[in-house]
């Protein structure tokens, strides 16, 4: 049933008692031509354009938990494409673009908001990045604006311009914003579907079956299931799944946590970024704060971070704005996210044939959502990646041609 | 987590230390003539199991000396703390 005022209207006839399930719960078939392993963003977004623009009808998604349980529903949402190299810039202005049009193409709301980004710059070293920064953006088609001390002090009226740590500046990028991490797995699940797509939650992977050097099967928890190819979607079990595999990946998998407060009156209308005093905020449309900071070093699969990283995020937070100090956060959490050395993705073949992966996306996949789905699904498709995927092979951790934006753009993805 | 038992110092509180990955990496000797595959493996690839993993961590804010650390990842429980040089201990040795 399309989500339209019309058919809102005639289920108000009925209470709204009568709307039909956005997807069901189909049985695993024995054999797929295309199995996802993974039910977040990135994998029901994959499942979506391999049955929408690539013709591939016998697709099935699997989840180990429940849809957009994992980092699709633990991350604070933002959404940017500013990155320096040529490469990030491609692939995530991509994914802009594809967030541009989600809603309309998903019939379903995803809430992406343009409210800009600002990335501010604390010491001429930060004015000279986001300088950089900014006309490789400009280079590269991204809308980026340079803004000095006073041009931030009055977008940003209440922010302390002249703490510890004195904002001298920002990059901002007005296509920049946030959108609702549940309904873009939802809105890609309910799309997917209407496709064809089996969505099969509580099943997770536990062995790959190759034979000769191709993937031919996946041993599940509800059974046995052919397959032709597969596409390994995880967001911190790369590394697990490769292992069935009989391959190692480049990948830590290390805890990241995020907070939100007590829901409060509009008064943040962008995102705020700041990589040198480390913390990233924004409000969401109920009125609460949600912040982000930096993940622990360490690797983890527990789904729970250190407490003095929390510490780590409120300080800077607060002293960005001191009229947030007497908040109160009302819950945190925490997610793994795999990161790999150059904290740019791993998208493509593996060692093993018609066995694909797209992974290691660190603190920073769900802004990239749907390009990455919309790249990985051609990469499956085709059996070769496209010229936006290809920079992010595997192969680069042996050839060298490292796409390197932990050094060169942001800390915080 | 929380403490940490430094092997030269005893139990200190976590933020004492920070963690710098897998441990027992050789290097290889003869970094000329490896392939690019096997310094690849080397400079990037690492173990990063669901369970026992081993690694590096300092005393930054104590001794600041280096030494190993035997942990599960799963509950993030230190199951050994070793000094650098010290011989790998076993999974049979829990």
């Amino acid at each position: 049933m399309k989500y339209s005022f019309y058919n809102l209207v005639r289920n108000s006839f009925s209470y709204h008692e009568n709307w039909e399930k956005a997807w069901s719960s189909p049985e695993l078939k024995p054999e797929y031509d295309v199995i996802i392993v993974g039910g977040g963003g990135h994998g029901l977004g994959t499942a979506y354009y391999l049955a929408k623009e690539f013709g591939v009808k016998n697709i099935a998604v699997l989840e180990k938990g429940w849809i957009g349980g994992g980092n699709t529903g633990r991350n604070t949402t933002i959404i940017r494409s500013n990155y320096l190299w040529d490469e990030s810039a491609a692939l995530y202005n991509h994914a802009v673009n594809l967030w541009e049009g989600l809603s309309s193409e998903l019939n379903f709301n995803v809430m992406f908001s343009q409210r800009g980004l600002f990335h501010l710059a604390h010491s001429v070293h930060d004015m000279q990045e986001i300088t950089r920064r900014g006309y490789s953006n400009y280079l590269n088609g991204i809308d980026a604006e340079i803004l000095n001390q006073e041009q931030v002090a009055k977008k940003i009226p209440h922010m302390n311009m002249h703490g510890r740590y004195p904002v001298l500046g920002a990059l901002l990028q007005r296509r920049a914003g946030t959108a609702r991490h549940d309904a873009v797995a939802w809105g890609y699940a309910r799309a997917a579907e209407n496709l064809g797509v089996d969505i099969i939650q509580n099943c997770e992977v536990k062995g790959i079956d190759i034979s000769n050097g191709k993937v031919v099967g996946l041993q599940t928890t509800k059974g046995s299931v052919k397959v032709d190819k597969v596409g390994l979607v995880p967001a911190g079990h790369s590394s697990v799944l490769a292992d069935m595999a009989g391959f190692t990946l480049p990948i830590n998998s290390v805890p990241l946590q995020a907070l939100v407060s007590e829901p409060i009156k509009p008064i943040l209308d962008c995102v705020i970024m700041s990589n040198s005093v480390h913390v990233y905020v924004s409000q969401s449309d109920k009125g609460e704060l949600v912040v982000g900071a930096g993940s622990d070093a360490y690797n983890s699969y527990s789904q729970r971070g250190s407490f003095d990283m929390i510490e780590h995020m409120m300080a800077p937070l607060v002293e960005l704005f001191p009229i947030f100090s007497r908040l109160k956060m009302l819950r945190s959490w925490g997610g793994i996210v795999d990161v790999t050395p150059d904290r740019s993705p791993i998208i493509g073949k593996t060692p093993v044939k018609d066995l694909f992966i797209n992974c290691g996306w660190g603190t920073g996949g769900f802004k990239a959502t749907p390009g990455s789905a919309h790249v990985f699904a051609e990469t499956v498709a085709k059996g070769e990646p496209n010229d936006i995927a290809a920079p992010f092979s595997l192969d680069r951790h042996y050839s060298g041609a490292l796409v390197d934006e932990a050094a060169a753009a942001a800390v915080a993805h | 987590m929380f403490v940490i038992k430094c092997p030269y110092c005893g139990e200190r509180d976590q933020t004492e230390f920070s963690c710098h990955g897998e441990a027992h990496i050789a290097r290889p000797d003869n970094p000329a003539e490896v392939s690019d595959e096997e310094w690849g493996e080397y400079l990037f690839f690492r173990n990063n199991p669901k369970g026992i993993h081993f690694e590096r961590w300092t005393h930054d804010h104590g001794c600041r000396r280096w030494f190993n650390v035997m942990r599960d990842t799963v509950s993030d429980k230190i199951i050994r703390t070793y000094r650098m040089g010290d011989q790998k201990p076993g999974v049979q040795d829990v």
